[in-house]
């Protein structure tokens, strides 16, 4: 059995003597609790604070527990308030491309609809919120999957096929997310569904982890050239629309 | 395409309770600048709220250039201003100098309520009722007006001299944009104007008798025109470009959702929530609490008459989860909560926090939870939150059905609560009628500029707005009648044990 490391025991117990503690501490008294040298304890709490874990008061020099703990028990952005901050911005991204604009979040090995806005032409259509798209084979589906940390690996099942153009072998679908990486969008025409499809931006809270992604979708003659590469208005609205969203999220209102 | 060519834009100045707004539309209806100042809120006296109507004169100066700046373009390429402003709140001033005389008595201020209560022992409900269209209530212009006469020093002297104007917010902003001091026009939409107590709702005069019994001489009142005035031009600000429309925001909003054929309706949702039923040509007289309204008047043509009911808490209940309660980080998480549960856990909130507006009037009723059981969890709390919106949605909408005879066939809703789906799925279900949010989300200034461009021609009729206007999403109801009717029942009880609290 691998032994225990020093360090992270003595951080974590400067933890919960913060957490325990009211008022703040000074660095004496975190150092005399603990039984350690000060320059040993100011090291572990200049680390915690540089995390976030903690926090040093500007003006009386003492330590508290940081936000930073707080937010690690949140799991991305909570859905509502991401529709909340969106829905001005994909209104307009709908209005200015006729198309219709999906936001999704992943959950599990899919791209779930959290905010639906219809295609501005009047016809009758239904809200979507709550549908699940496949990762691989959706613009929105591979913003999100680019945008995380572990990429195509993180998925589990196999890469069904839904048409003839979706992207069923690993490593084609490793290409296609180094090309979205580095293009900012991940365009999928006719890969899911035939003849419809979308082009997807991750949206980035805190950060900058990914916490959903942002989509046009519609029919491929709408979003795609003849070529079946996505219009630039098209692209240009949808990075536009997920840049604008994501400095909203990590503003505090 | 009609108007002027070279000018590409019309400018709409929302003036409200918290901010003022100047946005841009084109001629899609779709917006292409923003700018927005907050004015400050004065609190003198518990129940007294007051503006500096100079303050939010200078907010107006500022913002509106900026807007048209943003947009790249030159004062000249505006093709009109259209202006919706906070409805009831109440300015005086000096036409010499252009100062005002007084603070601003905005519509939340409670002081004339004692004055109209006078007015009503005095027996004169019915009378106002007849003409105005409006049961008495400290809520409209007209009461603040005479209570500034009768406290303000020198007020009613140089009223009657002609040396005090009066004005709701557009006919301030109006009276400065065309000149102040220098020949500014002293006018007052005729949508304003229904809200004042003051006015014959059918002739669209002041009447006399009703100036009279609340002492106000006629000589301190604006001329009452059109919605589309006509208003005159801009001599600072955008000089040169035309007023083209003023209205109130709520009928703005009853515009901007392009409600213009008799049986449609609008509900915005804010801190609290406004319904507007176009009634088309015919004034409603309600039986059921609601208040009937000009909804617009576009100049030559019959004026257009609208049923209004007024929610005192919906939006404002979540914050009150939020910020007293701390059940919520956010406002929107109310939905989050709310989808940990099923149903409402047989909880109900009544939110009466200040007595019950429309449809019931009850200034006795006091906030309550019903139905809680060692079962009912914080989600259920959230669900009844939300259900409270709802249900009171239902009563001001039953209570139209029943006043017009008009059956609603589906509800336009705008306001920061539309982002709740689980909220907009529960008003369609008990309304039994589909709810709708369109894609231009700033119905208020929509509605001023729509107002601004038919006035001056930008636009040329109502059905060519009604092409602007885009779904972006519909709610349909799914609910079981039978569990409809239950829950309703439910609720109702719930209202009746919130009536007549009155703690010593």
């Amino acid at each position: 059995m691998p032994g225990r490391i020093q360090s992270l025991e003595r951080g974590a117990a400067v933890l919960s003597l913060l957490g325990g503690a009211s008022p703040d501490l000074s660095l004496a008294e975190v150092a005399d609790a603990l039984g350690l040298p000060r320059p040993t304890t100011h090291g572990l709490l200049a680390t915690l604070v540089h995390v976030g874990f903690v926090q040093q008061d500007g003006r009386s020099r003492r330590y508290r527990l940081g936000a930073g703990l707080t937010s690690l028990q949140q799991h991305g952005v909570d859905r509502h308030d991401l529709r909340s901050t969106a829905t001005s911005w994909c209104d307009s991204l709908a209005a200015r491309t006729r198309a219709e604009v999906l936001v999704c979040v992943r959950t599990g090995d899919a791209a779930e609809v959290v905010h639906h806005v219809f295609r501005p032409d009047g016809s009758e259509q239904r809200l979507r919120v709550g549908e699940l798209l496949p990762l691989h084979a959706t613009g929105v589906g591979r913003a999100l999957l680019a945008a995380s940390t572990t990429g195509h690996r993180a998925l589990t099942g196999p890469l069904t096929a839904y048409t003839a153009r979706t992207p069923t072998a690993s490593t084609r679908l490793a290409g296609l997310l180094d090309r979205a990486r580095a293009a900012g969008f991940a365009a999928a025409p006719g890969e899911h569904v035939p003849e419809v499809g979308d082009v997807g931006a991750a949206l980035r809270g805190v950060g900058g982890l990914p916490v959903g992604a942002v989509a046009c979708a519609g029919h491929v003659d709408t979003l795609f050239g003849p070529d079946g590469v996505a219009r630039p208005e098209v692209a240009q609205a949808v990075t536009a629309t997920a840049a604008a969203i994501s400095r909203a999220l990590v503003t505090p209102r | 395409m009609t108007g002027t060519p070279g000018r590409s834009v019309v400018a709409a100045i929302d003036q409200g309770t918290t901010s003022t707004r100047c946005l841009l539309f084109d001629h899609d209806g779709q917006m292409v600048s923003l700018t927005q100042r907050e004015h400050r809120q004065h609190y003198p006296r518990p129940g007294w709220v007051e503006h500096d109507a100079e303050e939010i004169w200078r907010v107006v100066e500022r913002i509106v250039p900026e807007a048209v700046r943003q947009a790249g373009l030159e004062p000249a390429q505006v093709a009109g201003l259209g202006i919706a402003n906070q409805r009831e709140t109440t300015v005086v001033w000096d036409p010499a100098t252009g100062r005002v005389l007084a603070p601003a008595i905005t519509w939340q201020d409670t002081r004339a309520d004692e004055l109209v209560a006078g007015l009503v022992a005095d027996g004169h409900a019915e009378e106002f009722r007849r003409r105005s269209g409006l049961t008495p209530a400290g809520y409209f212009a007209g009461p603040r007006l005479r209570w500034l006469l009768d406290h303000v020093p020198g007020l009613r002297e140089r009223a009657g001299q002609g040396r005090a104007l009066f004005g709701t917010m557009e006919s301030w902003l109006i009276w400065q944009l065309t000149g102040g001091p220098e020949g500014g026009r002293h006018v007052t939409d005729v949508t304003n104007a229904s809200r004042t107590m003051m006015m014959d709702l059918r002739t669209h005069t002041w009447d006399p008798v009703l100036l009279d019994l609340l002492e106000v001489p006629p000589a301190v009142l604006p001329e009452i025109v059109p919605t589309t005035g006509p208003f005159g031009a801009c001599r600072t600000v955008l000089p040169g470009v035309a007023i083209g429309g003023a209205i109130g925001d709520q009928q703005a909003a009853l515009v901007g959702q392009t409600c213009f054929a008799p049986g449609e309706a609008k509900c915005t949702y804010g801190t609290g929530a406004f319904v507007l039923l176009n009634t088309g040509e015919r004034i409603v007289d309600s039986h059921h609490g609601l208040i009937p309204t000009v909804a617009y008047h576009l100049r030559d043509q019959q004026p257009v008459y609208a049923l209004e009911g007024s929610i005192a808490v919906t939006g404002s209940l979540v914050q009150w989860f939020r910020d007293a309660l701390e059940m919520i980080p956010t406002a929107p998480q109310i939905e989050t909560l709310a989808r940990t549960v099923e149903d409402n856990g047989g909880c109900y909130i009544v939110p009466a926090f200040s007595g019950l507006y429309a449809p019931r009037w009850r200034a006795d009723a006091r906030g309550i939870v019903v139905g809680l059981t060692s079962y009912v969890r914080r989600g259920h709390l959230a669900r009844a939150v939300l259900e409270a919106t709802g249900w009171q949605t239902w009563e001001v909408v039953r209570a139209m059905d029943a006043d017009s005879g008009i059956p609603l066939a589906a509800l336009k809703v705008d306001g920061g609560m539309t982002a709740n789906h689980l909220l907009m799925q529960f008003v369609a279900d008990v309304l039994d009628v589909p709810v709708e949010r369109p894609l231009v989300s700033e119905t208020v200034s929509l509605g001023a500029a729509y107002a601004a461009g038919l006035g001056i021609g930008f636009w040329a009729d109502l059905e060519g707005l009604r092409r602007n206007w885009h779904r972006a999403a519909r709610w349909t109801p799914t609910i079981d009648p039978e569990h409809r009717a239950r829950e309703a029942a439910n609720w109702s009880d719930a209202v009746n044990r919130a009536l007549g609290w009155s703690p010593r």
